[in-house]
């Protein structure tokens, strides 16, 4: 059912490609992108591809980018980089010196793009990425990365934050709470432990497991057992989609009890609609949430953007749209705003004024730091409550309050 | 080096946590166990060494979570991808297998190789990467204070496994067409000699091997999950499995299928769980290094 | 005769050189090519020639690639600071160190994987046909899962190395011509070596290792020193690989056992075993093959090559020069003479 609603969706969308170049007269940006369409990332990579498409449909549609008094529409070419580091370098080599893009879109994942960003870099060719989250990224002096998204030691540190308020609010010392932390071994997730390590260092706080999770996860039962044995009072797991899917079956299977669990990757798993009330009282972080009340004159707020995308992408119809999709919009988007203050098709130009960009998007803030990364927009933390994402922390966005402990 | 010594106290600590491992790794074993009995079957009888082995429990897998998608029972699935995975493989081994049987050893194996991959990426086309569950929604049971859970869900599955082996053994003990197997396998020329039909016994085997398979791959997606890049794991296991217990000897393909489960959760408990892999391909290498030295013994090589 | 087969040689040396800068835009793969032609003919020294088929070989160009890295890394920096800060931390390498480093690197990681192929030799040999295979193959795959846990080394991040200094374009074609060194090094050494006693005794342990034992032939020795041999090349192949590719991690790019691990294999088969030309033919093939399907059947790709594979294996398994041999003996005919005729002038 879900490969015929791929289907039907793929041939949609290019009945509206070429019926709409059919009619628009505009020039073409040619934008270059390797993306996990197959591999371990691949769940993942799609989602991010959706959103890129999405958004430069919705672009298209309010008239296309006006550069210098002309409009032009955004044309992707796509490689699949099968999650694997060389094949996108590879790629990336080959996007610039066959297909001769000017303007990359990132890969999804911090590996990938990790092993891109040297060669866009050495070619001075500006990379407008959404799903590379490791700060490692952003601390190697690259000109020409810019990221829409917030690192990735900020995704959990929170809930690090958050447990020690909870212990306070007991009576009890921060340093008493003891931290679980089962991370994939991949860049990202691994950045993700760092993170939280640091946080928890800084608090005092002990970590008495310490586990990496093999990428070929389907088990991971010995860990939940020592989590019962153990029993910290946090327990932070971050594997992308696969592991969160894990994770919330086998703690429920296991009936383990630990006060706060807080996981990545929930809607992107669809944690909620796979395993119903099992997924409750999690906490997921989050780039992005479509409650959240951000805005902007193209997209609309935050859950305008939602229902326009779940309209134009029938198969995301009953699950949540996953924050990779969003960002990957919102990337797009940056390049939209990028080109026409620029006025030009110039890299450099187009560069310069990518990073002097600061922009309100139904996304969140954009605006550069000189290393790339996103500044001026937070993470936030959402719990599963009744089987609905409600933003717990931090308490400036907080719609809800926070159920502690578990059940 | 600390958390290993952390991990072996705890072993002491609690001693009940020995028998859930131990629990947790037949129940995983006894699945292990299944597809290495088919691997076991084909490599015995036809001389192939079937490295697509995994795949077959994956797309196994995916028929039963097809089916459940479409508003099917669960447990429907595990005699449905039966039969299905038998049209598979007797179509696989038309097209592939046929042309391998009795050639240089190698080619078997990369032969299926060859099909591995293309599996994969199939079921990766038709159903998306995403890991896939069929979710029972039986209870768990909990026993030592909670400290071991066994999910109804996977009694069952170990109950169909245990059927099914069950099933195969009788029927090969029994049926003429078990003995056929049986008889090619011993000497497919003789076989042929005494009027066997061995290019359909071959056909059978293998769609057989790929029909357990199947089954097998359908009570994993019960219990645990698949995801169409997973089948090489089940592969490595049931060479594993195969090596160490040598062809055409059930109860030893059984008994190591059990204890290779054990020793793998062992050794997640104690070294992490990012070393299953490792501890599986390290059991490999183990065996056949014990069965070299055996070997070498009698001034014999392994072939 | 012999003057064509110089003019056949001559054509493909100038065409070596020239073609980096005749197709800039292709440099990376064209290297990539030469990688394939390294593995494939040093893949057919134990399987074509030997009769041993190893799907482990991967094993050394991951361990050459760690091995270079490291020692690059090591002879300026302390290695677990350099993997800590995991490709971050403003690490910088002179030219003196990037270029030095390089060269002992790339050099210690063909050394370092001899030696480290004469140790797993002597446990593994004594294994045959499907049984070395599978065990090879645990090897690697045993390998990678054991480095990607190991956080000296950088465990899953891999490391990233510095980027080539000075223009790219130039580091492009310095990466081509150091693979392309190594491949015309490999070819120009297993065409003298099958022509070699040496050769004769390999040929032998195919044919029959149990007569060319009760001939006096100390079979174990001869079959660890081509292993060794052949770990050497592939393990500098790896080491090279590893600056080219900036960034690497152990499971997807070092330890690709089903990558190129396996792909090594079919371009023997494509091109034909046990022969001097057919990995190199069988390369080009599948190298050509792979991109296009890259470029054009996205999403099919692995499909087309899992087809390709079976196809190979199971209908064509000679390969193209077995397929030549059948057809046209007189061309190897001729050459064989030729080289007779060479040899006694």
């Amino acid at each position: 059912m879900k490969k015929l609603s791929v289907l039907s969706a793929v041939l949609a969308a290019f009945t509206l490609l070429f019926s709409q170049g059919a009619i628009a007269a505009c020039g073409e940006i040619h934008l270059g992108s390797a993306i996990s369409l197959t591999g371990k990332y691949a769940t993942n990579g799609i989602h991010a591809k959706n959103g890129y498409e999405y958004g430069i449909q919705k672009i298209k549609d309010a008239g296309g980018v006006m550069v210098d008094g002309k409009c032009y529409n955004f044309k992707v070419t796509y490689y699949d980089d099968e999650s694997k580091g060389d094949r996108g370098a590879t790629l990336a080599e080959r996007l610039i010196s066959q297909d001769k893009v000017q303007f990359m879109l990132g890969p999804y994942s911090s590996g990938m793009t990790k092993a891109i960003a040297p060669v866009t870099e050495k070619y001075k060719i500006p990379m407008v990425e959404a799903e590379g989250a490791s700060r490692s990224l952003f601390n190697k002096g690259y000109k020409y990365l810019f990221a829409v998204l917030s690192t990735s030691e900020q995704y959990l540190a929170s809930a690090v934050t958050l447990a020690a308020e909870m212990a306070e609010k007991q009576g009890k010392k921060a340093s008493s709470v003891k931290v679980a932390i089962a991370v994939e071994n991949d860049p990202f997730s691994l950045d993700i432990r760092a993170g939280v390590s640091e946080d928890a260092a800084r608090l005092g706080m002990k970590v008495v497991i310490d586990e990496k999770l093999p990428r070929d996860l389907s088990d991971m039962s010995a860990i939940l057992t020592k989590v019962k044995l153990l029993k910290p009072d946090l327990l932070i797991v971050s594997g992308h989609s696969k592991g969160a899917a894990t994770a919330v079956r086998q703690i429920d299977e296991q009936n383990i009890k630990v006060p706060m669990i807080a996981i990545t990757h929930c809607e992107a798993a669809d944690v909620t609609g796979k395993f119903g009330d099992a997924a409750n009282d999690i906490l997921c972080s989050t780039q992005w949430a479509e409650t959240l009340a951000y805005k902007d004159p193209l997209f609309g707020s935050a859950s305008e953007y939602e229902m326009g995308f779940k309209k134009a992408f029938t198969e995301y119809k009953d699950k949540k749209v996953p924050y990779q999709t969003a960002q990957a919009t919102a990337a797009v988007y940056v390049y939209k705003d990028a080109f026409e203050r620029a006025g030009s098709m110039d890299k450099d130009k187009v560069r310069d004024a990518l990073s002097a960009t600061d922009l309100m998007t139904f996304y969140g803030g954009i605006r550069f730091s000189a290393a790339g990364n996103n500044i001026a927009k937070p993470m936030v933390l959402r719990q599963i409550q009744d089987g609905k994402y409600n933003v717990v922390a931090p308490s400036a966005f907080a719609s809800h309050k926070l159920n502690w402990p578990r059940k | 080096m600390d958390q290993i010594l952390g991990n072996i106290s705890l072993l002491f600590e609690f001693p009940i946590v020995n028998l859930k491992i131990v629990l947790d790794g037949i129940m995983i074993g006894a699945l292990f166990a299944l597809s290495a009995y088919g691997l076991a079957l084909v490599w015995g009888v036809m001389n192939v060494k079937n490295l697509a082995q995994g795949d077959f429990v994956i797309s196994g897998g995916y028929v039963s979570w097809w089916l459940v998608q479409h508003g099917f029972p669960a447990l429907l699935g595990v005699p449905v991808a039966f039969v299905v995975m038998w049209g598979i493989g007797w179509v696989i081994y038309k097209l592939v297998i046929s042309r391998v049987i009795e050639r240089d050893l190698f080619t078997s194996l990369l032969a299926t190789f060859g099909l591995a991959i293309m599996m994969a990426q199939i079921l990766n086309l038709m159903f998306g990467s995403d890991t896939q569950s069929v979710d029972l929604g039986y209870e768990t049971l909990h026993f030592a204070d909670g400290l071991i859970d066994v999910p109804i869900a996977k009694l069952i599955g170990v109950l169909m496994a245990t059927t099914l082996a069950a099933c195969v053994i009788i029927f090969m003990k029994s049926s003429r067409m078990g003995q056929a197997i049986r008889a090619t396998a011993q000497d497919s020329r003789a076989a042929r000699v005494m009027g066997i039909d061995t290019e359909k016994v071959y056909a059978f085997t293998f769609s057989l091997n790929s029909a357990i398979c199947g089954a097998a791959g359908a009570i994993i997606v019960m219990v645990w999950l698949v995801q169409p890049f997973y089948g090489i794991s089940y592969s490595i296991r049931a060479f594993v499995i195969v090596t160490a217990a040598g062809l055409g000897n059930l109860p030893g393909v059984i008994a190591a299928g059990l204890g290779i489960g054990a020793l793998e959760q062992y050794g997640a408990h104690i070294f992490g769980i990012g070393y299953q892999q490792a501890v599986a391909v390290m059991l490999l290498l183990l065996v056949l290094l014990i069965r070299l030295i055996q070997q070498r013994r009698n001034r014999q090589v392994l072939k | 005769m012999a003057k064509n087969k110089t003019i056949l040689y001559a054509l493909i040396l100038t065409f070596t050189f020239i073609a980096p800068f005749a197709f800039p835009n292709f440099g990376t793969q064209l290297a990539t090519l030469w990688l394939m032609i390294i593995v494939a003919l040093t893949w057919d020294m134990t399987g074509g020639q030997m009769g041993y088929n190893s799907l482990g070989n991967i094993f050394f160009y991951g361990t050459g690639m760690y091995v270079a890295a490291l020692i690059s890394i090591g002879m300026v920096y302390d290695i677990g600071d350099y993997t800590n800060a995991a490709g971050g931390g403003i690490y910088e390498f002179s030219d003196a160190q990037y270029f030095g480093g390089m060269f002992l690197g790339v050099l210690g990681a063909g050394l370092f994987c001899s030696v480290t192929a004469v140790v797993i030799g002597t446990l593994t040999f004594g294994l045959r046909g499907p049984y070395f295979a599978i065990g090879t193959l645990g090897v690697a795959i045993a390998a990678g899962e054991l480095v990607s846990n190991w956080d000296w080394v950088g465990g899953g991040q891999g490391i990233a190395l510095p980027v080539y200094p000075g223009d790219l374009d130039t580091g492009k074609i310095v990466f081509y011509f150091l693979f392309a060194a190594i491949g015309v090094s490999v070819f120009v050494f297993v065409k003298w070596l099958y022509g070699t006693r040496f050769g004769a005794a390999i040929n032998a342990i195919r044919d029959d290792e149990e007569k060319a034992d009760a001939m006096g032939i100390h079979t174990l020795r001869y079959k660890l020193y081509t292993w060794a041999m052949a770990a050497f090349f592939v393990g500098m192949a790896g080491g090279v690989s590893a600056f080219q590719l900036i960034h690497f991690e152990p499971l997807e790019s070092a330890y690709q056992t089903i990558n190129l691990g396996i792909f090594m294999v079919v371009c023997v088969l494509l091109g034909g075993k046990g022969t001097l030309w057919g990995p190199v033919v069988g390369a080009i093939l599948f190298h050509v093959f792979k991109e296009v399907t890259w470029n054009y059947l996205l999403g099919w790709q692995w499909v087309a090559l899992g087809a390709l594979i079976v196809v190979t294996v199971v209908y064509f398994q000679d390969g193209v020069m077995g397929w030549l041999m059948h057809k046209r003996p007189e061309w190897f005919g001729i050459r064989i003479e030729e080289k007779i005729a060479e040899e006694t002038k």
